[in-house]
């Protein structure tokens, strides 16, 4: 996509967030633990608007949003309220929400923020307009696609769950900066020790969407940082194409299929107007001190941009592999753990960056959801120094560790792969390579990338297992001899 | 003469945000009643507020907080006593879209 079109896409993201170190709902005592539950287990009057249930804030959800609000950079509000957001629509029992508001007088948590990202090599602000607290809705289950299933079931389970709300304004240019943005709005959140974005529906979005010559849509139901690209392409597509065919791009709030991969028509006529919001007088003013704000600081984690420096500057690794390990907090901590076995954090990162981390992207996988550990890791670079096995092996035995979590030495061991370390095994592997290989053996003699051509024929005898240094060693031997006995 | 504040266009829209269905007579009725209400509540706005800051909350308490400390909830027969259609544990509901 050439830049001069890619900079008339505007994105703006409106991501929710459940706060998932949180044990309880936000405005009452029902656990938060929902996931693998039977429906409708931890629901009480509260969840429900039961008339007389009176909903009573989380003071621990509201310091975790205020962390979040600081890592930010956001202003925050020295008083805040919550409003009722009025719709009719099962995922909320009451009829509606407890939410934020940023208008009719409305205070949300916090405003005026921002986060950099980094798009090929380039820094970019993107501003953050408000965060705010509010709450999850159930969880709502169609039977097959939402425009064909007959009837919904609902499962208030999540309803009540306390959600961050984090927007932006429209200053992303790509669904691709989308994705970035997520994976750092993720990273900061798991630094902050008040999120897991390895739970099932813990980060979710809406992303509002125009092109030049188009007009702005919204498109609801992104479950995930991964989705997020995939949407966003999608829309950006079918609105280029309305656009080229000179057709309108209506404004309208669109649903994202994630089975289909495509984005539907909502047909819902609600607007702003229509929630009615209005102050939720069944709670009451939220005053953030200073005291308050201070106190939450002194709690506040190492955050994911010192984390880079400090990487930098203790272990001395290049500044991108930093980067890269710091973008996901699972990475960052099983490369320290590894460290802490093992201190080689250069050889450490490599690994990591290179081999590891292809096969987690190749296979879709996250780190945690695959079977390897810091141990696996160290083990595995530790036979290599010792001269165990070669790297190349290493790189051969890395996938299987990564699938079944089977220690390194097992696998060597159970697969052969030890390093040929024998002299004598070697030289008659050598013996061998040369007779098959006369013409190769006579270039050799004058020119070195023959040589390697003659070594790399040798490790491929030895399925990898030769050491290669020794190869080396007694491949140059041989030629020696060779040219000393005046052979042309 | 009284003037009207909502139209039947307001009336029906109302009702179609809260999912009920108005006979015309009923809209009749609400559009009179509607417009009564709002009459009256018109009173208010002759009060001078130019100075004065809204009022959010009518307690004078803030801050009320409960820590991070969960209870039981109700027990499933409970929790869905009051549910006109359910399946299993779920409740049932129209389709929405």
């Amino acid at each position: 996509m050439g830049s001069a079109i890619q900079n008339r896409i505007l994105i703006g993201l409106e991501i929710h967030t459940q706060l998932t170190s949180l044990k309880t709902k936000l405005f009452c005592s029902c656990s938060s633990d929902y996931r693998g539950k039977d429906p409708n287990m931890l629901v009480c009057p509260v969840c429900f608007g039961i008339p007389g249930a009176l909903p009573v804030l989380n003071k621990k959800a509201v310091e975790f949003a205020v962390m979040a609000a600081i890592a930010l950079n956001c202003k925050i509000s020295k008083r805040m309220f919550f409003f009722r957001k009025n719709y009719y629509y099962p995922d909320m029992p009451k009829n509606f929400q407890i939410s934020q508001y940023d208008r009719a007088g409305g205070v949300p948590l916090a405003v005026d923020g921002f986060l950099h990202i980094d798009v090929k090599r380039k820094r970019k602000k993107i501003r953050i307009s408000r965060v705010h607290l509010e709450e999850d809705p159930g969880r709502l289950v169609h039977l097959g696609p939402i425009d064909q299933s007959p009837y919904t079931l609902v499962d208030y389970n999540r309803a009540g769950i306390a959600l961050l709300e984090v927007v932006t304004d429209p200053d992303l240019n790509s669904p691709k900066e989308a994705r970035i943005f997520l994976q750092k709005l993720r990273s900061i959140l798991e630094h902050l020790e008040i999120f897991d974005g390895g739970l099932e529906g813990a980060m979710r979005c809406d992303a509002n969407i125009s092109i030049a010559g188009g007009t702005r849509v919204e498109v609801k139901n992104i479950s995930s940082f991964k989705e997020v690209e995939r949407a966003l392409s999608f829309e950006i597509m079918r609105q280029k194409d309305l656009v080229e065919k000179g057709l309108a791009v209506e404004r309208e709030t669109r649903h994202w299929d994630e089975t289909r991969r495509i984005t539907l028509t909502l047909r819902t006529k609600e607007e702003e107007h229509d929630y009615r919001y209005f102050p939720e007088l069944d709670l009451v003013p939220i005053v953030i001190t200073n005291d308050f704000i201070e106190g939450v600081k002194d709690q506040m984690p190492e955050l994911p941009e010192a984390r880079i420096q400090r990487f930098i500057t203790t272990y001395n690794i290049p500044q991108y592999n930093a980067e890269v390990l710091v973008s996901d907090k699972a990475l960052a901590d099983f490369f320290e753990r590894c460290v802490k076995l093992y201190n080689k954090p250069k050889e450490i990162g490599n690994w990591m960056m290179s081999d590891l981390l292809r096969y987690l992207y190749e296979n879709n996988l996250e780190l945690p959801e695959s079977k390897i550990t810091p141990e696996h890791l160290v083990e595995m670079i530790r036979l290599i120094d010792d001269g165990v096995i070669s790297g190349k092996i290493g790189k051969k035995v890395l996938p299987e560790i990564i699938l079944t979590g089977r220690l390194p030495m097992q696998i060597i061991e159970e697969e052969g792969l030890v390093k040929v370390t024998s002299r004598e095994t070697l030289e008659k592997i050598v013996d061998r390579v040369f007779a098959e290989n006369p013409k190769a053996v006579e270039d050799a003699l004058t020119d070195e990338k023959t040589v390697h051509f003659l070594v790399g024929q040798l490790m491929k005898e030895t399925k990898g297992k030769a050491d290669p240094q020794l190869a080396n060693q007694i491949i140059r031997e041989r030629l020696e001899i060779i040219k000393a006995k005046g052979r042309p | 003469m009284k003037r009207r504040h909502l139209s039947k266009k307001e009336v029906e829209h109302i009702a179609w945000l809260a999912h009920i269905e108005l006979s015309k007579e009923e809209k009749e009725l609400f559009i009179e009643q509607f417009n009564d209400i709002l009459d009256y509540f018109k009173k208010i706005d002759k009060v001078d507020t130019e100075e004065v800051q809204p009022t959010y909350h009518v307690l004078d308490l803030m801050n009320v907080y409960r820590e991070d400390k969960a209870s039981p909830s109700l027990p499933i027969e409970e929790a869905l006593k009051n549910a006109p259609k359910k399946e299993k544990k779920f409740l049932k509901a129209p389709r929405i879209v």
